[in-house]
Order: structure tokens, then C-alpha cells, then sequence
């Protein structure tokens, strides 16, 4: 069975329509990403599934509960993009608050903020926080209850690259033990490398919805192979090769799959000329564009 | 419950640190000071107890006071939560929104009980040091105790509802000033005008009575009024007050606050976040 189930899901604001028949689920223990532009539809989509704003049609279900039920609400986590607090209360007791919020002893806030490494400043108010520390006030609020699915909005933004680390290894300890993660984000590098499947949104439409790897294969694109020629050579380099020179010794060759080891045979040929060679596969952001503009545009 | 209470306590810590608490007793304190220490004077004239007497006073400051600190404590409720965006994530929690306000509510009531209590204490003990008779006087200052939380139960209420309907804390302040000059101030004043004008007539006797128990504020001053012997002394509505039941304004001034909550919670649930 699966956590999260949307299907159809169709949002209009007087006359814009955010989402437009956008369908996926999430299973237990997977960790989703979802990615778009700015505008793209993603803060819309969460918010609909936390049931904070009313869907135009389509449907969505938490295990089987509507969003916005006490159910669903019980069983889903969030965290905001730019997540914000009372500036006068300290972590301790505004993670106090939330966890009697879901019916919890105010004790385990120290434990939770011990977790993404706060208890050295539980007892100082959040107005004295940076942007960094109230990220994670806010990730140590979402990990309240063992919560079935998290829902976290560019959850890593303002966060330095070493607790960005430490926060995705609370992720997968979290996906471990069968919570179902939904996340948004900019930083496509750490994506690739933190989640099991990938959803693209583009002017609320879905665009792709599949692992990595099979997103490169469906895409296909072309492979670069990078060649250094050595001092004065790269003309030559170039024209033997029918390659475009980047500038005094690069020069830049586009292949696909299939074509790999032949052109890599061709630049063996050349060695004397040739310094160095690097085969780049396609980036994930040449993927992202490449998903995000296919169809519609 | 738990709920409600959990954001009650952080409410209360809020109003704590913001000087809130520290402010509604200064001011309730402050002006209980001046009023105890003046309000003695016509004792002599007409043979009430001198308590009594402080009670009348007391009973016009806190129709003015009581709903303004509670406005100010109010406004801010739900407008600041969205301006500080904190209101989205706790709309995902298993709580409901009546349960939110019930716990701001809670909180807010609690530190106005506490400057009522405060500065209407300070007044009594500063008049019964000075004359032991004055004692009589304190069932009518317990009266206007308990009736000075629920006036300003039912303002915490209008706060909360203008709060939510203004979503900005700018114009929620400004609303919520320009209810209390025209519930508190220019409200009587039009009555008193239409009161002149109509000169005894059919208005005067039967939709005034009507009119003034609408009115939370004049409610609160009929009952307290209406119910003490120093009436006379004190107002200029006294006259207007002999002709209401005690318990039609009693009765008013028990359900503004009910009415209020529901208000609040009402214009609560229309924000999307």
C-alpha cells in the first residue's frame, strides 16, 4: 500500500491553474523529490496534500485519509520552506508546544534538539537563531510522532553543506524505518544522490516521474567528451576529430551512448596531440531542462 | 484539552516576554492608584461606604480600560501569525482552529484576571486602611471584579475576529482602536444626542434600553451600576440604568463573551494559508 496517493490532482486560482492533472504515489520508505522552477506548482502540491488549501479537483490520500482530516494531519509531517517561529520563545519550548500539539510530554523536546545537534542553544529564545538553526528547529518539529510521511519544502536551504550531511542521514534513518519522504529542492546535486525517484513539475504539469536512471536512459542525451590538446594543437585537434574548440586547448565533443567507445578509439589515435580527455555524462540539471521543457513549451 | 492548554502556556510565555503582562498591571494598578486616592471625596455628601464609593469610580475607569488592554493584547493574535508565517505549520498539526483561539484566550484572560485583580486589590486595600467600614463595600467590588474579566473576555473575542479579518497587525491595531472609540466613546455620545433630540418619546423609552444592552461596555456599566447604591454619584447613564432588569444586563454581559469566541473562531477558519 502505498503512503501518498495523488491522482488527477487539478488546482486553479482565479483563472491560473497551478496544477493540471498532476498524478503519483509514495511508498513507504521512499524518498521522493520534487522538482521544478519557481512557480512550477511544488509549494501548491504540498500544501494541498497537508490539507491546507482545498483542491480544485482530483484526489489525494494519506493512507487512505483525506488531507486535512485529523487523521492525515496526525500521520504527516512539514516543514516550510523558510520555516519561521516565535521569536520569543526558545527551541525548547516551542518544540515543547508542538510536541503537545500532537499529544505528546513536552520532555522528548530536549532528545529531538539534541538529534539535529540544537541542545547547545535549547534554553536561548529563536529571535537569537540564525536562518540555519531555525531549519532545524523546524526538521526537529517534523520529526515528531514517527510521522508516516514527511512533506518538507526546500528543506536545505540556508543550511551549511556539513549539516546538510547530517540532515539527510536523519532522512534516510527515517525512510528506514518506512516514512515516506516528499521533498523539494533547488540543489540538484544533493537530489541525485539522497533520493529513489525523481517528479518534475512544469507550469503545474508532471513531467517526468521515474528513478534517475531510467530518466537518463528515456532521455538519451548526449554524452561530452572533454579533449585537452597540447600546446598549439587543438586546431589540428579539432579538425580531426570534427569537434568545436572551447578555447586555446579544449576542445569539446558531443556523442551519444552507443557512440562512446568509438569516439574514445578516434582520441586514442591522436595521442600525441592529446593531453587528457574526461567523459562527462549528462548532468541532472541537463536532465531537469531537458524534462522541463519537453512537451507544452 | 491538552491542546488547548499547550497553547496557552506558550501564549502566556509570549505575553511574558513582550511586557505584556508587566504592562496590563501597570496600567489597571496605575490608574486603581489615582482613582482610590481622589475617589474619596464625596464620601461625606451622601453616606455610602467608602468603598462602595471607589467602586462606581473604578467601575468608569474599567469600561474604558478593560476593553482597550484587551485589544492590545489581542490584535496581534492572528494577524502576527501570518505575518511571521508561523501560522502554516501549525495548521498542519492535529489541532483545530477553536482550539488555537481557546488557548490564546485562555492565556490573554489570564493576564487581564491578574491586572484587574491587581489594581482593583491596590484600590481596595489603599481605602479600607483608611476607614475599617469600608469593608461593606466588598461584595460590589468582587461584583465588578468578575465582571471586568468577562468584559474584557468578550474585547480579547472582537480582537481576535478583527485580527483574523485584518491578516496584517497594522491594520488589525488600527481597527481595533477605531472599535474601541466607537463601542466605548462615540457610541454613548450618539445616544445621548438621540436621547435630546427625541426629548421622552417613544425612542427614549423603548429602543434605548435596547440600544444600551447591545452594547457590551454600557451592559457592564448598567449591571455594575444598576446594582450598587453609589449609583447616582457616578454616571450620567444612572438615570437611564433604574429603568433596565440587573439581570437583562447581566445577562448581556455573560453572553458577549460566547458570542465574541465564536466570532473569532468564525473569521479564524476563513484564512487560508
Amino acid at each position: 500500500m502505498t503512503t501518498l496517493t495523488i491522482s488527477h490532482l487539478t488546482k486553479r486560482f482565479e483563472g491560473v491553474t497551478a496544477l493540471d492533472d498532476v498524478g503519483f504515489d509514495v511508498a513507504p520508505g521512499e524518498r521522493v523529490a520534487l522538482l521544478g522552477h519557481n512557480g512550477a506548482g511544488k509549494s501548491t502540491l504540498m500544501k494541498i496534500v497537508l490539507g491546507l488549501i482545498p483542491a480544485s479537483s482530483g484526489s489525494v490520500a494519506l493512507m487512505g485519509a483525506a488531507p486535512g482530516s485529523r487523521a492525515a494531519r496526525s500521520l504527516a509531517a512539514y516543514l516550510p520552506e523558510n520555516v519561521a517561529f516565535h521569536p520569543a520563545l526558545t527551541g525548547l519550548e516551542q518544540l515543547g508546544f508542538y510536541l503537545r500539539m500532537r499529544g505528546e510530554p513536552a520532555r522528548g523536546a530536549m532528545p529531538l534538539l539534541e538529534k539535529v545537534g540544537l541542545g547547545h542553544a535549547a534554553r536561548r529564545r529563536i529571535g537569537t537563531y540564525s536562518k540555519g538553526m531555525r531549519q532545524r528547529v523546524g526538521l526537529a518539529q517534523a520529526l515528531i510522532g514517527r510521522p508516516r510521511l514527511m512533506v518538507l519544502d526546500e528543506p536545505t536551504s540556508g543550511l551549511d553543506p556539513v549539516s546538510r550531511r547530517d540532515f539527510y542521514a536523519i532522512l534516510d534513518e527515517l525512510a528506514g524505518e518506512g516514512a515516506a519522504i516528499l521533498l523539494s529542492s533547488h540543489a540538484l546535486t544533493e537530489v541525485e544522490a539522497r533520493t529513489d525517484r525523481i517528479v518534475i513539475l512544469s507550469q503545474g504539469r508532471l513531467r517526468a516521474n521515474d528513478t534517475l536512471a531510467n530518466l537518463r536512459r528515456k532521455a538519451a542525451l548526449p554524452i561530452r567528451l572533454q579533449v585537452t590538446a597540447r600546446p598549439d594543437t587543438a586546431d589540428s585537434v579539432a579538425g580531426q576529430l570534427s569537434g568545436a574548440r572551447r578555447n586555446g586547448v579544449t576542445v569539446d565533443l558531443m556523442c551519444r551512448h552507443d557512440e562512446k567507445l568509438a569516439r574514445l578509439g578516434q582520441i586514442a589515435g591522436l595521442q600525441p596531440l592529446i593531453e587528457d580527455v574526461e567523459v562527462l555524462p549528462p548532468s541532472l540539471e541537463d536532465l531537469y531542462s531537458h524534462y522541463s521543457r519537453s512537451e507544452g513549451q | 484539552m491538552t491542546r488547548i492548554l499547550a497553547a496557552a502556556a506558550a501564549e502566556t510565555r509570549i505575553a511574558l516576554r513582550n511586557r505584556w503582562v508587566a504592562i496590563a498591571v501597570a496600567m489597571m494598578a496605575l490608574f486603581s492608584m489615582v482613582l482610590s486616592a481622589t475617589g474619596s471625596a464625596p464620601t461625606g455628601i451622601l453616606g455610602a461606604d467608602r468603598l462602595s464609593v471607589t467602586v462606581a469610580s473604578l467601575t468608569s475607569l474599567a469600561v474604558y480600560l478593560v476593553p482597550l488592554v484587551a485589544l492590545l493584547m489581542a490584535f496581534d493574535a492572528v494577524a502576527g501569525e501570518v505575518e511571521r508565517g508561523t501560522l502554516p505549520l501549525v495548521l498542519t498539526y492535529p489541532v483545530s482552529r477553536a482550539e488555537l483561539i481557546l488557548g490564546k484566550f485562555l492565556a490573554h484572560l489570564g493576564v487581564l484576571a491578574l491586572a484587574v485583580a491587581v489594581g482593583y486589590g491596590i484600590a481596595a486595600a489603599a481605602v479600607i486602611w483608611t476607614d475599617p467600614r469600608a469593608q461593606a463595600g466588598l461584595p460590589a467590588l468582587w461584583r465588578l471584579g468578575w465582571t471586568s474579566v468577562l468584559l474584557g473576555a468578550t474585547f480579547l473575542g472582537i480582537g481576535y475576529a478583527l485580527s483574523a479579518l485584518a491578516r496584517r497587525p497594522g491594520a488589525a491595531a488600527g481597527l481595533a482602536i477605531g472599535l474601541w472609540l466607537v463601542l466605548i466613546v462615540l457610541y454613548n455620545l450618539g445616544l445621548l444626542a438621540a436621547v435630546v433630540t427625541d426629548g421622552g418619546g417613544r425612542f427614549t423609552t423603548q429602543v434605548f434600553p435596547w440600544l444600551l444592552l447591545a452594547n457590551p461596555a454600557d451592559a457592564f456599566r448598567l449591571y455594575n451600576l444598576a446594582a450598587s447604591d453609589a449609583t447616582a454619584a457616578a454616571a450620567g447613564l444612572g438615570g437611564a440604568a433604574s429603568t433596565i432588569p440587573a439581570p437583562l444586563a447581566l445577562a448581556s454581559v455573560a453572553l458577549w463573551p460566547l458570542f465574541s469566541l465564536v466570532l473569532a473562531t468564525l473569521a479564524f477558519r476563513r484564512i487560508t494559508p
